[in-house]
């Protein structure tokens, strides 16, 4: 038919589109087949394949990688909802290898050991979307710029405190209301001074947004947190440790699974209906333990997964 | 009706703020629809795209599926794209007809077209168009056959993308990424015949 030779895969629209898809919704971090069922279960609108979760990556150290591809592959079997996974900042060869294995949407994140220091992939060569962490708006704009096609915050991935998610969101929407006052011949210099790229400032004072979904990310561990980020403003959350590392004081596998599995769909539950008191309140009742956490201030600099990227 | 015409956007998850600006820019007033009460205050419903079991397990922890089929019954003009077409489906490959509201006799297969590398845009002819819509399948499900009853509007290699079934309207296809709003007007046009015949 002579309409498959207008086809076109791996557009802007499609990759960003794709991205809208997942709006409202939640994204969680699954370690292996059991974990992914239990995310969709829950109703989670993606997963993300990772061998270690980042608190045990802060936990015990060493070069964090891309995930081994049978551990990808399984994840890809057990569940029908999209699946992410992570590369190192700059690794664009881990990044082929998982546009080829067939993955969804690539994260490179800062949660595993940067591959290069001065550059990040080129995401524009690539037919597959990507997600990248920002502490700020010229950041986010910068990996835009590079072809990304969601945002998240970083936070501080693995401890369980929501406090730096907080802090990159609410620097990310900040900026974006202040650049909507801007008068025209302001933003050139505030391109400079930021590091973004100046048609991507302009696009955020015309539409007073993103050039695509803005997610928060790193600390959150409760139905009240992934709320609370909606309500400042962003488009849907990642949950990370917070669902597979709470309940750590049950011993039955069985228990820990009907605890995740709780814990999952409330969170679920909460960023639909953020704005619902009464539904926040139902939801957070009796989830037993949330994960334990970590005070950000109390890490040594050299720990902060935040500071990594550029 | 003294208010304006109204199209609620079931606001669950996914994609329904770039309907929200769709029907906005054609002069539609647009609600987001969390709980199933709001349905009584609206004159169209759309269920837009997303991730269809994130969807359904929403919609089922607070009484949607009931709700919409009570809303159909007295003739609620609907619209469902992609994982909203799935759910308004009468049988998902593999599922059966355990599907939720079966408001469309067709069968449709999930991710048919293939993971999100294989998700495409390709112009495709509507009925009622005079030029091709630029239609962007994103891990779209698949119209595997269509009842009787069921209108096709447009086909893209073989297989129906976009059917309509009395005030019913499914697409597989994402209009509301398009900066395209033909197909929002021609749902905005069928549930205003729908109205005035009701």
């Amino acid at each position: 038919m002579s309409q498959t030779n207008d086809a076109q895969r791996g557009t802007p629209q499609i990759k960003t589109g794709f991205a809208e898809m997942f709006k409202g919704g939640v994204i969680m971090d699954v370690v292996n087949p059991d974990e992914a069922r239990i995310a969709e279960d829950a109703g989670a609108t993606a997963v993300m394949a990772l061998e270690r979760v980042p608190a045990d990556i802060r936990a015990q150290g060493g070069v964090a990688r891309m995930s081994d591809p049978d551990m990808i592959d399984g994840i890809v079997n057990a569940v029908s909802i999209p699946v992410m996974a992570k590369v190192r900042i700059g690794h664009f060869v881990e990044a082929q290898i998982l546009q080829g294995l067939g993955v969804d949407f690539i994260d490179e994140s800062e949660v595993l050991t940067p591959a290069d220091e001065a550059f990040h992939i080129d995401k524009f060569a690539f037919d597959v979307p990507f997600v990248c962490g920002a502490t700020n708006i010229g950041e986010a704009l910068r990996r835009i710029g590079e072809g990304a096609s969601m945002i998240r915050t970083k936070g501080e991935a693995g401890t369980g405190n929501v406090v730096e998610a907080v802090r990159h969101a609410r620097s990310v929407l900040t900026e974006i209301r202040a650049i909507q006052q801007m008068p025209d011949m302001e933003l050139m210099t505030y391109a400079k001074n930021h590091g973004a790229p100046v048609d991507l400032v302009r696009y955020v004072k015309d539409e007073g947004r993103l050039p695509v979904p803005n997610f928060a990310a790193g600390g959150i561990a409760t139905p009240a947190d992934a709320a609370l980020m909606m309500q400042i403003g962003v488009d849907g959350v990642f949950v990370g440790s917070g669902i597979f590392k709470s309940g750590a004081h049950l011993t039955e596998l069985k228990d820990k699974h009907a605890a995740w599995k709780a814990r999952a769909e409330a969170i679920v539950k909460a960023t639909t209906h953020y704005n619902d008191p009464d539904v926040l309140a139902e939801v957070s009742r009796g989830l037993g333990e949330a994960m334990v956490g970590i005070n950000v201030h109390t890490l040594p600099e050299d720990e902060l997964l935040a500071t990594r990227g550029w | 009706m003294t208010r304006p015409f109204t199209v609620g956007l079931l606001a669950l998850q996914g994609a329904f703020r770039e309907h929200a600006e769709a029907f906005a820019r054609l002069g539609a007033d647009v609600v987001e629809v969390r709980k199933p009460a709001q349905l009584d205050d609206i004159d169209a419903l759309v269920i837009p795209g997303g991730e269809s079991t994130t969807m359904t397990k929403l919609m089922d922890a607070y009484g949607f599926p009931d709700a919409i089929a009570a809303a159909h019954a007295r003739d609620l003009p609907i619209w469902g794209t992609c994982a909203g077409a799935i759910l308004i489906a009468r049988e998902v490959e593999g599922e059966g007809r355990s599907a939720r509201l079966g408001l469309v006799d067709m069968t449709v297969a999930r991710n048919a077209y293939g993971r999100q590398v294989a998700s495409f845009e390709a112009p495709v002819n509507v009925t009622g168009m005079e030029t091709p819509f630029r239609a962007i399948f994103i891990r779209a499900p698949r119209i595997e056959s269509v009842g009787p009853e069921v209108q096709v509007l447009a086909s893209y290699e073989g297989h129906p993308v976009m059917v309509q079934q009395g005030a019913v309207l499914a697409t597989v296809f994402h209009p509301e990424l398009a900066k395209d709003d033909r197909v929002h007007a021609a749902f905005l046009g069928l549930a205003r015949k729908a109205h005035a015949a009701a």
